[in-house]
């Protein structure tokens, strides 16, 4: 059968042309006989880290990418070490310099570019090098153990990470750019300058807006200097030219192929010669050839396309952005960031802290990013820039980034789980984060390096391997955070981490905080203020019947069942369901207000009253006389759920808010949580309850309601994410008691549902609450086993164990 | 001769068994790890019962910002205050380092159920 099938001969073995393969494999497996010819000794490595080999920080076996075996297994003839010399394009034959090698049906031409050598004196001289293969890097290794001083010529990228690595291996190196500043196609000035100054203080020196006119070398043609225009000479027994490249064209010129600064091809990345395909930074798309692996990377996609006869896929050029590999260096560029007269720019500069960043914008998009410093926001401008947003609504926030605009920052782990499945994540490979998600859904993937394998993520330049550590851990939601080395313990007691705890409380059925303790072998035989309110917790959320309260090991606001003040009074919140009230309950709260000389009486921002500053000893009695129920305002529990007042009264109003949120409230009376939980319903999207802020907020429409989760008014405003929409009032409580109950069992102690939501991730409490019904159902009945007659603390029921003689002090008499 | 042992460290002076002890409650009246409070004319006093029955008695006002200690979470001999989380020694009386200060200790005991403290007078 083989004999059959066409041949495609790959020319040039390295990171795009290599990359078509593979994209092709998945597309047609078996269309193609597949030799790759490659003029260097090896397979295809990662040239991109050449730079942190060159520094020391990887080696030549950490870069490869892909082994011989992999060649072996898929079939691919790879022949190493030879050089195409030409095309017969009439024969469909190429040639080395032998003679004939080898007959194609297809071709793709993948050959790179090659650097630009200035035609000065002594540029062959030795010890001159380009920086471009593995060759060259060993060279400079070499040279570097040898000798002292270097001259790299070129301060754009390249050349930088060049200097770096050498003065990472000792050497004293200088700096020859031409333009006025460094890397002035990605920098502006001020970015530039802040770049330089930390250069330099690793010791290069740098001479800018001036060239090398002259190489000296000495009788063997060695280099011993390097002369400049102005006419002053540095000593280097390296150099290093790093002045930029050009598309290898070549074979494809010699072959009468069309090319105008690179191969020229159409948005099928098709030659004009039919047989012959072309990627990478030998081609010229739209008069762009481009220097950087992220569009090639998407040539390589559509190449594969149409050499796999699908013929969709098209090629529409690319933005790009950069970033500079040198250790402890933070810097982005992307788009255009000088600007014309009609763009609008908006700077932050602080050159003692070392940051700047410039944004620039036009016609209310994002045009260009330039930022120094502080980049952690380099994506999300890209993103912005990419996709042409509309900006006029997140402006004044913009230069504090994506955080500013909804995230946690607690755990700094929002980003992920709040992307959307077409955001990037890894600009090099271009893997949105859908894809990441998918493969970890389907092809059961647990590790950093199996999403590297199956997505291409974070396995080019690695910036975004945060990012996917990230999405690795809230696709997985608890199954990934138990395994995950990175979790801390709970505190300095014990070694375990929350999650740990969690697990052996379940599997050990672990009925008190002391009986954890006792079993996982504390240090601290006692604990400490931190680790027994959460081991108390999860004790008593993970077996609601079984486990024994402990009251001392709870904050004196759950044992007072009041807010303790600053001068040691307490505050009483009574509740309200829903944020109604009667006539009768004002009345009575106006009586206790007068009777027990309540200093301060509050509206809260929940919707109900607060009294401030009852002394201790008159709590119970203040209850007594309020007969209202508890508002749990002092618990990690239920707090309040705000209403509006819905379709009763309000002209706008789509359904009965107030009526679902009492229910919802009576619903949850007394339950204890990670941390406190407040709801919300509106009746209509005007959202007057401030749905978008709570646990779980609840909007409703025309048809029913929808149901959001995860927002957070408090330290960082944190918008709610859409769970799912229903249609009556019962599936509203069924999505939202579920929702709770897995919080409720899986949530960390003092972890807002936020940040539960972020570590967990979206698919995953989907999966439990909405998609499937056994699990939801389950949650429910837990919940409501755990609730059933949860005692009011407020009416002193034996249940509710609070401690009564903790309201009554001792008064010892004075005795003369 | 004032029985208050204050501000400073090492062991308490005056005399801890002396007839001045009082009787104030009996140990049933204190929550097993946990704490009850005293007034003594100005003096507002917390008397503490460790898990293992061992009782301490000190000052209710926290040397930081004057927080009640009484309403404070008990870790073993210690006690974090309710309103900023320092941690007080209960033997010492001393703020747990990072942080300094000390509270007033007053000499109790156990006898026969009941719970004997020394407030001088
Ligand atoms: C009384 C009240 C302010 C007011 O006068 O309106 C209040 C008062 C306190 N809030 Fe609050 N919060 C009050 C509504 C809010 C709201 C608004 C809301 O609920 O609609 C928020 C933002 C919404 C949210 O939680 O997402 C809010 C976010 C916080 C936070 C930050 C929580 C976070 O996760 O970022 C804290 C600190 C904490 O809980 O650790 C906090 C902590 C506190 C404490 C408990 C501080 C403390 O530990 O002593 C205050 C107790 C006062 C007292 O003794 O009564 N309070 N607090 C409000 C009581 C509502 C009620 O009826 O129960
Ligand atoms: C030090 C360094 C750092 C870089 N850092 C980054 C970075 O941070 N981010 C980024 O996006 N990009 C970076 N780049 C650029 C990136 O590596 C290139 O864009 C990418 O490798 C180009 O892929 P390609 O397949 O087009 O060419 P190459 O990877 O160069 O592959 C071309 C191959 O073809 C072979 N070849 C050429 N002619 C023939 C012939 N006639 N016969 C046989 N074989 C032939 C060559 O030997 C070569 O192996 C960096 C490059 C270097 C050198
Ligand atoms: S905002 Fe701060 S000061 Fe005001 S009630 Fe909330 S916690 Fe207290
Ligand atoms: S008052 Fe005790 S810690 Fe602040």
């Amino acid at each position: 059968m083989s004999v059959q099938k066409k041949r495609l001969v790959v020319i040039g073995n390295g990171m795009a042309g290599v990359r078509a393969v593979e994209e092709l494999l998945v597309l047609a497996p078996d269309l193609y006989e597949i030799h790759i010819i490659g003029a260097e000794p090896h397979p295809n490595y990662n040239r991109i880290m050449l730079s942190p080999v060159l520094a020391g920080e990887q080696t030549l076996s950490d870069i490869v990418l892909n082994d011989w075996a992999w060649y072996e297994d898929n079939h691919i003839t790879l022949h190493t070490g030879v050089t195409i010399t030409q095309i017969k394009r009439k024969q469909q034959m190429l040639c080395s310099k032998d003679g004939d090698f080898l007959a194609y049906d297809k071709l793709l031409l993948a050959t790179g570019s090659l650097p630009f050598m200035p035609p000065i004196p002594g540029i062959k001289g030795k010890g001159v090098l380009a920086y471009r293969d593995i060759a060259d890097t060993e060279a400079m290794i070499a040279a570097a153990s040898k000798h002292q001083q270097a001259v790299v010529i070129g301060g754009g990228l390249l050349g930088l990470e060049a200097a770096n690595g050498l003065c990472k291996r000792g050497m004293k190196v200088s700096v020859v750019h031409l333009a006025g500043h460094l890397m002035e196609r990605q920098l502006d000035v001020q970015a530039a300058t802040l770049l330089q100054t930390d250069l330099g203080k690793r010791g290069m020196a740098f001479y800018t807006g001036t060239s090398a006119s002259e190489i000296r070398v000495n009788a063997d043609n060695e280099v011993t200097a390097v002369v400049l225009k102005d006419g002053s000479v540095l000593p280097a027994q390296l150099v290093v030219v790093a002045a930029g490249i050009k598309p290898n064209t070549v074979l494809a010129e010699a072959a009468g192929l069309y090319c105008a600064r690179g191969v020229v091809v159409n948005d099928t990345m098709q030659t004009y010669d039919p047989k012959i395909y072309a990627v990478g930074e030998c081609v010229s798309h739209r008069g762009v050839a481009y220097g950087l692996v992220a569009p090639l990377f998407e040539q390589a996609k559509v190449a594969a396309n149409h050499l796999a006869e699908m013929g969709i896929g098209r090629y529409q050029g690319s933005q790009t952005s950069t970033k500079l590999k040198v250790a402890g260096i933070d810097l982005f560029s992307a788009g255009d960031f000088v600007g014309t007269e009609a763009s609008e720019r908006i700077v932050l500069s602080d050159p003692a802290s070392g940051v700047y960043k410039k944004l620039l914008i036009e016609k209310d998009k994002l045009i260009g990013a330039v930022m120094y410093g502080d980049t952690a926001n380099g994506a999300w401008y890209f993103k912005l820039l990419k996709e042409g947003k509309d900006i006029r609504e997140i402006r004044d926030q913009l230069m504090f980034g994506e955080s500013n605009i909804g995230d946690s920052g607690h755990q700094g782990n929002m980003s992920a789980a709040t992307m959307d499945d077409q955001a990037e994540v890894c600009g090099c490979n271009g893997v949105c984060k859908g894809a990441i998600v998918t493969a970890i859904n389907q092809k059961g993937l647990f590790t950093l390096d199996e999403v590297r394998k199956h997505t291409k993520a974070s396995s080019s330049c690695g910036s975004c391997t945060g990012l996917v550590e990230q999405i690795l851990a809230s696709t997985l939601g608890g199954a990934y955070s138990a395994e995950s080395k990175a979790d801390k313990a709970m505190c300095s007691c014990s070694p375990h981490s929350h999650a740990v705890v969690r697990k052996a409380v379940k599997e050990h059925k672990l009925l008190s905080a002391f009986a954890v303790m006792q079993f996982m072998e504390w240090q601290t035989p006692q604990g400490c203020s931190k680790c027994r309110p959460a081991l108390n917790y999860y004790c008593l959320s993970t077996w609601p019947l079984e486990a024994t309260d402990d009251p001392q090991s709870r904050f004196i606001n759950e044992r007072a069942h009041g807010n303790i003040q600053k001068d040691g009074t307490f505050s009483v919140i009574p509740r309200m369901w829903g944020g109604e009230t009667t006539a009768a309950e004002l009345r009575r709260i106006a009586d206790v207000v007068d009777k027990f000389k309540i200093p301060t009486v509050k509206v809260t921002g929940g919707q109900r009253i607060d009294l401030l500053g009852v002394k201790k000893e008159d709590l119970p009695a203040v209850w007594a006389d309020l007969g209202m129920p508890s508002g749990h305002a002092y618990a990690k529990a239920l707090r309040t759920v705000k209403t509006c007042v819905g379709s009763e009264w309000c002209r706008f109003g789509t359904q009965n808010s107030t009526q679902l949120g009492k229910d919802l409230e009576r619903l949850y009376f007394g339950m204890y949580a990670p941390h406190k939980v407040k709801l919300a319903v509106s009746g209509c999207p005007r959202n007057c309850a401030e749905s978008g802020i709570k646990d779980v907020g609840i909007i409703g429409v025309d048809s029913g309601w929808e149901i959001m989760i995860g927002g957070n008014g408090g330290i960082k405003t944190e918008v709610a994410q859409f769970l799912v929409k229903v249609s009556t009032d019962q599936e509203a409580k069924d999505i939202a008691s579920a929702f709770l109950q897995l919080y409720r069992e899986e949530g960390w102690y003092l972890e807002r549902t936020v940040h539960y939501l972020a570590r967990v991730g979206m698919s995953y409490i989907k999966k439990q609450v909405v998609d499937d019904a056994h699990t939801r159902a389950a949650l429910i009945a837990r919940l409501h086993l755990a609730l059933h007659n949860a005692p009011d603390p407020w009416l002193m029921q034996p249940a509710s164990m609070v401690d009564k003689k903790q309201f009554t002090t001792i008064m010892l008499k004075e005795i003369a | 001769m004032s029985a208050e042992m204050s501000h400073v460290k090492g062991e308490p002076v005056g005399h801890p068994y002396s007839e001045r002890m009082r009787e104030v409650c009996t140990l049933a009246d204190l929550p097993v790890n946990g704490a009850r409070k005293l007034v003594h004319g100005d003096t507002p006093i917390a008397l503490f019962r460790t898990l293992d029955d061992a009782l301490y008695a000190i000052e209710d006002r926290c040397p930081h910002k004057g927080g009640p200690l009484s309403e404070g979470m008990v870790v073993g001999a210690q006690v974090s205050c309710p309103l900023h989380n320092w941690t007080i020694d209960l033997a010492s009386g001393e703020a747990e380092a990072p942080d300094h200060g000390c509270v007033r200790r007053f000499a109790c005991e156990l006898r026969e159920g009941k719970v004997y403290l020394d407030v001088g007078h």
